[in-house]
């Protein structure tokens, strides 16, 4: 072979120390470069600026009869928006911390003073599934919530479990009234 | 023999491992480590490294920009705007991808010119150089493709230019169009199909570049001399030396592509293609990307239309058998006196051909483009041929380690070897 | 040294190939083939390798947009939410959206309706369809001005010409019905009565508002909707070519010290 490839790296170890030491720079100087345009790329991944604005939808709640509800999407997931009754709400209000599966008072599930509203994620905490409930044919569950077709977990009125497999409560989207009849989730 | 493996000789435990299964490592040590590779080499040599990266850069941005494109007539001009002003980067990968396209035609066509100047087409390597002209045809019909996907108005229109120019062919060339289109005329089947196998297309380019690099490496590099490695002493290997001047190159020719996509990202481009397609409007003027002017030139220089189609598929063709058009014995043009000044008229005449391709065929551009015409396929045809029997070539050097010892100039980093004859070396 | 000028002779060649053959192609036959005049040279704040858009005109130029061309031109690239690019705040940029009706898909009986548009809404546009504004324009369609001032030759001179090129036919000029005399426009008749005038549209920052200053506004926000990425691109741009100029001085003395034991 080529006698140059013996020479390479032994010259005096002064020579040999500026010259790792410029490979090292400049070795990391490509690392940084590329790493940078690698991000860029990764970050095109990322949800592009429409999909962000159209992070937040808004609700009329004036059609919903009382004792009935309406499924609606926010950011590709189903929200459950139910009117709930007087006897709805006491029902779910009255319940005991102690017998609950996952412990939370339905005063943390509602808005103040909004407490006819109940508006969930309307996506079982088992395996994903879309538990029935809203329309008034659907079945509800023996709490008169919602129940889940795939694997028969129930939710009260609250949207809290009352029969598993579910492990969880329905979870709460963040969401905000802007007037009494128009909410704003995301 | 079944139940061997592989002898390996790498001290880490996990490669070795591997290599002696899959002795991908040991392939990579012969084949680009210590491969013996002419010393001789000018930064001409670059290109070809330059190509795969350009390749690189292009398949990368290419599945991105994948990912939000709709190959839909209604639907892909504006999924091009979402990609350019919604998605993160978007117009970046975007840029990268269009100028990426002119990048990989410069950078083809000097690597192409080399292969001419120094012979490197000539046995033992005309395989490699058919392979390449292969690796050419590919290139074209995938931008081509690529091109049509914006869905503008230069995009809808190219293609029906190109697409129509099959029906010239007798019998079955109207059938061959309408296959081709799917359809009619130039419509959403078209589309669909353009943006597949525009997908497809770089991926059986690389196999073809596989094979094109497998074929150099059973032969060796060629070099600026043109003449035969003879021993040891000619070559060093690979990695370090060509690693380190390789990087060099890829970043000026970065510097180069960076221009373009950061300050002057339309410039290769035209206005036209801004405009949504419209079937029921032509634009003033039909005009392919620059890379495809030359052979847009020959296409229009004929008033036939079939004579202007072979004519313009012959440019490229000949190219195929140019290693036994050439019958000069000597390589590199370095040596030939008489040839050089032709190469560079022919060049000078390829160039016309793409100024004659960017204005209408009237007046003064009908005859440049015929003169030009003719000029490329003397060169090839007549030239060649009859210049390697009457040229006499300068006396080659020894050898590469010879002529490089008696070059006297100062990039070596040893002294002159008392004696040497300083022999002034031809320059390209 | 041989080695670099054959790396020149190399970048020389390809740019030489892709410089003639682009600059062949530059200026052409738009302007062959109509005998217009090419449009002068305008100064513009985004060009260069350090431009930026001059925000104050893009928003002037986006009122000269709402209240003269939009009644004919859509934009329907831009979305409301889009003019945090020229500087507008997320408060305006809501007021500005809630200001126009845009189509709001269909009510509970299936009719389409419409309501007051959002940051997200696309900009609202005049015609719901082609076939509307050729019927409401004498048979010609506005183009759309999205990208108007890339999809010409000549770019935001050729805008800014047809906008202030509007004058009296010369004398022997036959003119078609229904057309205007433009100075600029290829055939010199175009469908689009002058837009603009002198006075047309009051800025609140007491800008001058003769045709030319509206007509530099309005340019300067449609070089922008066109191309809003600019500023962020020439700015990554020279950061990137200073990081490869110093790249290319570091891989070279990597490899003048690789191959200093070689003869070469």
């Amino acid at each position: 072979m080529s006698h140059a490839a013996a020479m390479h790296g032994h010259g005096p170890a002064g020579n040999v120390t500026k010259r790792d030491f410029l490979k090292l720079v400049t070795g990391a100087g490509a690392a940084i470069g590329g790493a940078a345009f690698a991000w860029t790329l990764v970050d095109s991944m990322n949800p592009s600026k429409d999909v962000l604005a159209l992070s937040a939808v808004e609700a009329d709640l004036a059609p919903i009869a009382e004792g009935s509800g309406i499924t609606i999407v926010w950011q590709g997931k189903p929200i459950f928006i139910r009117h709930r009754t007087p006897a709805e709400i006491k029902s779910a209000e009255d319940v005991q911390l102690s017998q609950l599966i996952d412990p939370q008072a339905d005063s943390a599930r509602v808005k103040p003073s909004h407490a006819q509203w109940i508006v969930l994620i309307g996506i079982c905490t088992h395996l994903g599934c879309v538990p029935l409930g809203n329309k008034p044919s659907d079945p509800r569950g023996d709490w008169g919530g919602w129940f889940c077709p795939c694997h028969g977990s129930q939710y009260d009125t609250s949207g809290r479990v009352r029969h598993g497999p579910a492990p969880a409560n329905l979870a709460l989207p963040p969401y905000a009234f802007e007037t009494d009849s128009k909410i704003k989730i995301g | 023999m079944a139940g061997q493996m592989h002898n390996s000789e790498f001290s880490n435990p996990v490669i070795q491992w591997i290599d002696t299964r899959l002795p991908i490592f040991t392939m990579l040590q012969k084949e680009y480590a210590v491969f013996p590779t002419p010393k001789n080499f000018n930064y001409f040599w670059n290109f070809g490294a330059l190509a795969m990266v350009t390749l690189g850069i292009m398949i990368v941005t290419g599945i991105l920009l994948a990912m939000n494109y709709q190959p839909n007539t209604n639907l892909a001009f504006d999924s091009v705007q979402h990609i350019m002003r919604d998605v993160n980067y978007g117009w970046l990968i975007r840029y990268l991808h269009q100028n990426g396209a002119s990048m990989f035609f410069i950078v083809t066509y000097i690597h192409m010119f080399r292969g001419l100047y120094y012979g490197s087409y000539k046995t033992p390597r005309e395989l490699l150089w058919m392979l390449g002209v292969v690796i050419l045809l590919l290139m074209m019909a995938t931008a081509f493709m690529g091109y049509v996907l914006p869905w503008g108005q230069m995009s809808y229109w190219g293609a029906t230019v190109i697409t129509n120019l099959f029906s010239a062919f007798p019998i079955v060339g109207h059938p061959i169009v309408t296959w081709l289109w799917g359809g009619f005329s130039v419509d959403n089947p078209t589309l669909n199909r353009f943006f597949s196998l525009h997908y497809l297309l770089p991926f059986v380019l690389t196999g073809v570049i596989f094979l094109h690099v497998a074929a150099l490496h059973v032969v060796g590099s060629n070099n600026p001399l043109g003449i035969d490695v003879k021993t040891p002493q000619d070559t060093v290997p690979f990695h370090p030396y060509y690693t380190a001047k390789d990087s060099v190159g890829i970043c000026v020719f970065l510097i180069v592509y960076a221009a373009f996509v950061f300050f002057m990202p339309n410039v290769l481009g035209d206005p036209n293609n801004f405009i949504p397609a419209n079937p029921l409007q032509t634009p003033a003027d039909i005009v392919p990307e620059w890379y495809f002017l030359p052979y847009y030139a020959i296409l229009r220089s004929i008033p036939n239309k079939l004579a202007g189609v072979c004519l313009m598929f012959s440019s490229i063709l000949v190219l195929f058998v140019l290693p036994w058009l050439d019958t000069s014995k000597v390589r590199s043009a370095r040596f030939r006196p008489l040839f050089r000044p032709f190469i560079f008229v022919w060049v000078a005449a390829v160039i016309l051909l793409g100024v004659c391709g960017a204005h209408k065929p009237e007046g003064i551009w009908v005859v440049l483009s015929r003169v030009a015409t003719l000029w490329y396929f003397l060169h090839f045809l007549v030239i060649m041929p009859v210049l390697g029997k009457l040229e006499t070539p300068l006396p080659l050097p020894e050898s590469i380690s010879r002529a490089v010892l008696g070059a006297g100039h100062g990039g070596g980093g040893g002294p002159l070897p008392g004696g040497a004859p300083a022999k002034p070396m031809e320059k390209a | 040294m041989r080695a670099v000028r054959s790396l020149f002779a190399a970048l020389a060649l390809g740019g030489l190939a892709a410089g003639s053959l682009v600059a062949s192609g530059l200026g052409a036959p738009a302007q062959a083939q109509e005998e217009v005049p090419t449009p002068p040279h305008q100064q513009w704040s985004w060009q260069g390798p350090f431009g930026t858009f001059d925000l104050a005109a893009a928003q002037r130029g986006f009122q000269v947009y709402s209240e003269v061309c939009s009644n004919c031109h859509a934009m329907k690239e831009l979305h409301y939410r889009d003019l945090a690019g020229i500087g507008l705040s997320p408060e305006q940029i809501q007021a500005v959206a809630a200001a126009v009706t845009v189509p709001q898909g269909v009510d509970d009986q299936g009719q389409p309706k419409e309501g007051p548009g959002t940051p997200g809404s696309q900009f609202r546009s005049p015609f719901p369809n082609e076939q509307a504004a050729r019927a409401a324009e004498n048979g010609a369609l506005p183009p759309d001005l999205s990208l108007i001032v890339n999809a010409r030759e000549g770019g935001p001179d050729y805008v800014f010409g047809i906008l202030t090129g509007f004058a009296e036919p010369p004398k022997g000029f036959t003119m078609q019905g229904g057309m205007n005399y433009n100075v600029y426009f290829p055939g010199h008749q175009i469908a689009m009565p002058q837009p603009l005038h002198d006075g047309q549209v009051a800025f609140a920052d007491g800008s001058p508002n003769n045709i030319g200053a509206e007509a530099h506004d309005v340019v300067t926000f449609l070089a922008w909707a066109a191309n809003p990425e600019l500023v962020q691109r020439k700015q990554i741009g020279w950061r990137v070519i200073l990081f490869l100029v110093v790249m290319t001085g570091l891989t070279y003395a990597v490899k003048r010290k690789t191959w200093a034991d070689v003869e070469h």
